[in-house]
């Protein structure tokens, strides 16, 4: 299994409370919608997925193949 | 964004497995503002059944009138959106006729301790095995920010623009003070542990209240310039204090603070196995 982060534009509302209080300061919000900052090191934590409130990003699982 | 459920054997779409699993998709994304904490909450009850690995047929969310409320609407189980005040009452009867069912109530500060205070008070002193989460954002949101009996003293609301001149009501304090064998108090902030208080708010046998500060930064955050969402939890985080560390601190050191954890977690009697036993015992001739 192998992770990503995933940002579902179309629900983010551009709180900013994922940019906030990510550990790795990763994200930034620009025009109202959350994006990756350039370079960014995730460490996929999924902080952003539990406190979003819009449920516009979260972790994803996916089966290598 | 407009799903179109018909075709949709799989997860195709940028949703996660847990939201895709447990909310009514076809109405996200939801109504609530941005920045609002409500959402945060529901995505820790569907936490808390994705880990307890909750039947939804055998799961009824109750909830009553108010922007917290919205949340029946939202979640995919046996759900019902009751009357102002009365989201307790209905529980009390759903679990009444089915004991087995695990009863939720997601209700908001002015629902549970205003309009509803008499019933919040009557299920903690009977002890019935609902499990009341309040979305507690310290305001009326829905009906355009009047103060709430969370509202604290001296703060504003579109009903105080002199300030707020009652006492505000602590939620878990009072359903304890009534008899609430379960009490626990959290905020948006403390997501990550969220999920985990209220799954043990629902397997505790008896009334379980969860007194969850959200944040309302259209209404309470303006009215007071508390800032933005952001603003908002931030104090969360700097004036919340786990129960264990505040055991030992002075009353005045805990003024103004949010005292966060389990904060009661004892047996009684449930009410509707008294019931059961009772109608057991005029049925076969009482002893």
């Amino acid at each position: 299994m192998s992770k990503k982060l995933v940002i579902n534009t179309d629900w983010c509302k551009g709180c900013g409370i994922c940019a906030a209080f990510c550990p790795k300061s990763t994200l930034e919000v620009v025009d109202e919608k959350v994006r990756r900052k350039d370079g960014a090191d995730c460490i996929l934590c999924g902080m952003c997925e539990m406190r979003c409130p819009d449920y516009a990003i979260y972790i994803k699982e996916e089966d290598d193949d | 964004m407009k799903v179109d459920m018909t075709n949709v054997s799989e997860n195709t779409m940028n949703i996660s497995d847990l939201i895709y699993k447990y909310m009514r998709i076809e109405h996200l994304p939801h109504i609530w503002c941005p920045g609002c904490g409500n959402g945060i909450i529901l995505r820790a009850v569907a936490q808390a059944m994705e880990n307890m690995k909750l039947e939804r047929n055998k799961t009824v969310l109750v909830s009553g009138i108010g922007c917290s409320s919205r949340a029946a609407g939202y979640l995919d189980c046996n759900s019902i959106h009751t009357t102002h005040g009365r989201a307790i009452a209905y529980a009390t009867g759903i679990k009444m006729a089915h004991p087995d069912y695990e009863v939720i109530v997601i209700t908001g500060d002015g629902d549970a301790s205003a309009i509803g205070g008499n019933h919040l008070i009557h299920a903690a002193r009977r002890n019935i095995g609902l499990t009341v989460i309040v979305m507690n954002n310290n305001i009326y949101g829905m009906t355009g920010g009047q103060y709430s009996p969370t509202t604290p003293h001296r703060e504003f609301g579109t009903t105080a623009p002199y300030g707020n001149i009652d006492q505000p009501f602590d939620i878990a304090k009072l359903a304890m003070g009534a008899g609430a064998t379960f009490a626990a108090r959290s905020t948006v902030y403390h997501a990550p542990q969220l999920a985990g208080i209220i799954e043990k708010g629902i397997r505790h046998k008896g009334f379980s209240v969860i007194d969850v500060t959200s944040i309302c930064p259209t209404y309470y955050g303006r009215k007071n310039k508390k800032g933005s969402a952001v603003d908002m939890m931030r104090w969360q985080k700097e004036n919340s204090i786990p129960v264990e560390k505040a055991k030992d601190m002075p009353e005045e050191e805990l003024e103004g603070k949010l005292v966060v954890g389990v904060l009661r977690d004892k047996e009684a009697v449930e009410y509707s196995e008294e019931y059961s036993r009772l109608v057991d015992a005029v049925q076969g001739g009482i002893k």
